[in-house]
């Protein structure tokens, strides 16, 4: 059963008061929380290791499937791999997302590897949430792979967020984007304290006419680190574009590395890389609205962030 | 009321010392006050010493009998100031509705954020959930800063250039927000200006040239004599409104 603070975390990470409606799976402690699957949607626990499968009939359309990660005991530490296979002509939602609450003195840590088989003409809008809590000294890690395959048509959306609470996370996204196929990922990103993030996106555009295009937005306050990496291959007529826009605030470290490598004539392909503070004047512009400068700031971020 | 006793500022330049400007004093009543002059005469900063952007030298300014000098930005916007800059600023992710509701100092409906955007001539279903962000133009911007002001309503309402960027065809529209703003909003609505259209809907105009105050007093006494060019500090003005034409 779900406890109260299991069920704070699938608050914030899934948006779930309550159990949702579809097909469903809740991870919790490495054990099984709750499970509902559909017609459409099966789940299946992995043979061989921890994880499971999500297979999405082809033509599924308008559904949504929910499948958080929660963890509350202090040391825990997992590695799962989940794989998703998405037949042809969906046109479905994936929410994941991780919670950790650690108030014991050891490392809670997931570690994840989602790997997605995008079929034929499939559109996906998958959504990630990482936050961590707790007021133990036991640090929250949580270490994201994500590998994406998308058939000739697809259409895939990648929205992950970090907002609060992860230690340490080394995020690793893998794509290989077919004929006519189109990768979006929006990432958010904030980190506080002595965290430190990383940030791995390689995308090969094999296909003609394939395109992605890569958002990074975040925040890294305190002295926190963050590392953004970015890679775009064109390999055939493509285009492709990856932006990363950082604030920094305080002592914290920011470094951005956009590669971009065109392997074809016809590959077009464009980075953007941008890090600093708060602009002073859009202090001042807030403040001339009543705000305090710390309110100013707070606002900002929320807007930078949302 | 808002008043400017003694206002100097200096700033330190290559050439060393310059006096930006001189021992300003000016009383601004309920009303619309335009302040005019040639560029570099000190009239923005001025107006950022009234919002608290910039100190002064020396001087003090008084807000209802209070002396607000020390007072932070902050601070001066909650007693009732208000300032549309000259070069709004971009937010990222920050949008229309939001900066309004900023501004109004509560989340209002977007049927008010809306109510603001079209008294400014926006068609305001297509900005509201736009972002304050280079997609917007600088005429789209300069009115979005105008709504802010309004949606505000202080009893200081302070504008820098607002016909700066705009379009002849949204100025007419602009000329309509102020004269309504004269009904509707009350207290001092104090705006620099270069266009004689504005100065021509103000009830007193101040001219500020190279720092000084030139001239302060009703409309009907201070234009005809300013529009005649014959004082050359003015020459420069005539020509902007000359080519504005």
């Amino acid at each position: 059963m779900i406890n109260d603070t299991e069920k704070q975390l699938l608050k914030i990470i899934a948006d779930m008061d309550s159990l949702p409606t579809g097909a469903y799976n809740i991870r919790a402690n490495g054990g099984l929380g709750g499970r509902n699957t559909t017609e459409s949607v099966q789940i299946r626990n992995k043979e061989d290791k921890p994880g499971i499968d999500i297979i999405i009939r082809p033509g599924t359309k308008g559904e949504t499937v929910h499948i958080p990660v929660i963890i509350d005991k202090s040391g825990y530490t997992e590695m799962v791999y989940n794989d998703f296979i998405i037949g042809e002509n969906c046109d479905v939602t994936i929410m994941a997302g991780c919670g950790i609450h650690n108030c014991g003195d050891d490392e809670s840590r997931h570690d994840g590897i989602h790997t997605f088989f995008v079929g034929k003409n499939a559109k996906v809008k998958y959504i990630e949430r990482h936050y961590g809590e707790g007021d133990g000294n036991g640090s929250k890690v949580m270490n994201p792979t994500t590998v994406i395959n998308i058939a000739d048509g697809g259409y895939m959306e990648m929205e992950t967020t970090q907002i609060k609470g992860i230690d340490s996370t080394d995020r690793i996204t893998k794509a290989s984007v077919a004929d006519n196929a189109t990768l979006v990922i929006k990432e958010k990103l904030m980190t506080h304290g002595v965290q430190r993030a990383t940030t791995d996106f390689t995308v090969d555009l094999n296909g003609e006419n394939s395109g992605a295009n890569v958002i990074s937005r975040s925040v890294a306050k305190d002295d926190s680190f963050q590392s953004f990496k970015s890679n775009i291959n064109g390999n055939n007529l493509c285009s492709g574009h990856t932006e990363c826009d950082a604030i920094i605030m305080d002592n914290a470290k920011v470094e951005a590395i956009p590669e971009i490598c065109a392997n074809h004539i016809d590959a077009s392909l464009i980075h953007e890389a941008a890090i600093g503070k708060i602009a002073g004047e859009q202090l001042i512009k807030l403040m001339t609205l009543g705000l305090t400068e710390q309110q100013a700031e707070q606002e900002i971020i929320n807007g930078f962030l949302k | 009321m808002l008043e400017l006793k003694n206002i100097s500022f200096s700033a330190d330049t290559e050439n060393g010392k310059k006096e930006i400007l001189k021992n300003i004093s000016l009383k601004f009543e309920d009303g619309f006050i335009a302040i005019t002059g040639p560029n570099g005469g000190g009239k923005s900063t001025l107006a950022k010493i009234i919002a608290g952007i910039i100190k002064p030298t020396s001087g003090k300014i008084l807000l209802d009998g209070e002396d607000i000098t020390e007072l932070s930005i902050t601070e001066r916007a909650q007693k009732g100031i208000s300032f549309a800059f000259q070069q709004p600023v971009r937010f990222k992710g920050i949008t229309v509705k939001d900066l309004i509701s900023l501004a109004s100092g509560k989340d209002i409906t977007v049927a008010k954020a809306c109510d603001y955007l079209s008294q400014v001539g926006l068609c305001a279903r297509d900005y509201v959930d736009r972002e304050v962000n280079s997609s917007l133009s600088g005429g789209e911007l300069k009115r979005i800063e105008i709504a802010t002001v309004l949606a505000r309503g202080t009893k200081v309402s302070l504008f820098d250039e607002p016909e700066a960027g705009i379009d002849l065809w949204s100025f007419n529209n602009l000329i309509n927000v102020f004269e309504k703003m004269h009904s509707t909003l009350g207290g001092s609505i104090i705006i620099i200006s270069h266009q004689e259209r504005i100065l021509n809907i103000a009830d007193k105009v101040a001219v500020i040239s190279a720092g000084n105050l030139e001239a302060y007093g009703k409309k009907s006494d201070i234009l005809p004599e300013l529009l005649s060019a014959s004082n050359p500090a003015c020459s420069v003005l005539t020509d902007n409104l000359e080519g504005a034409k």
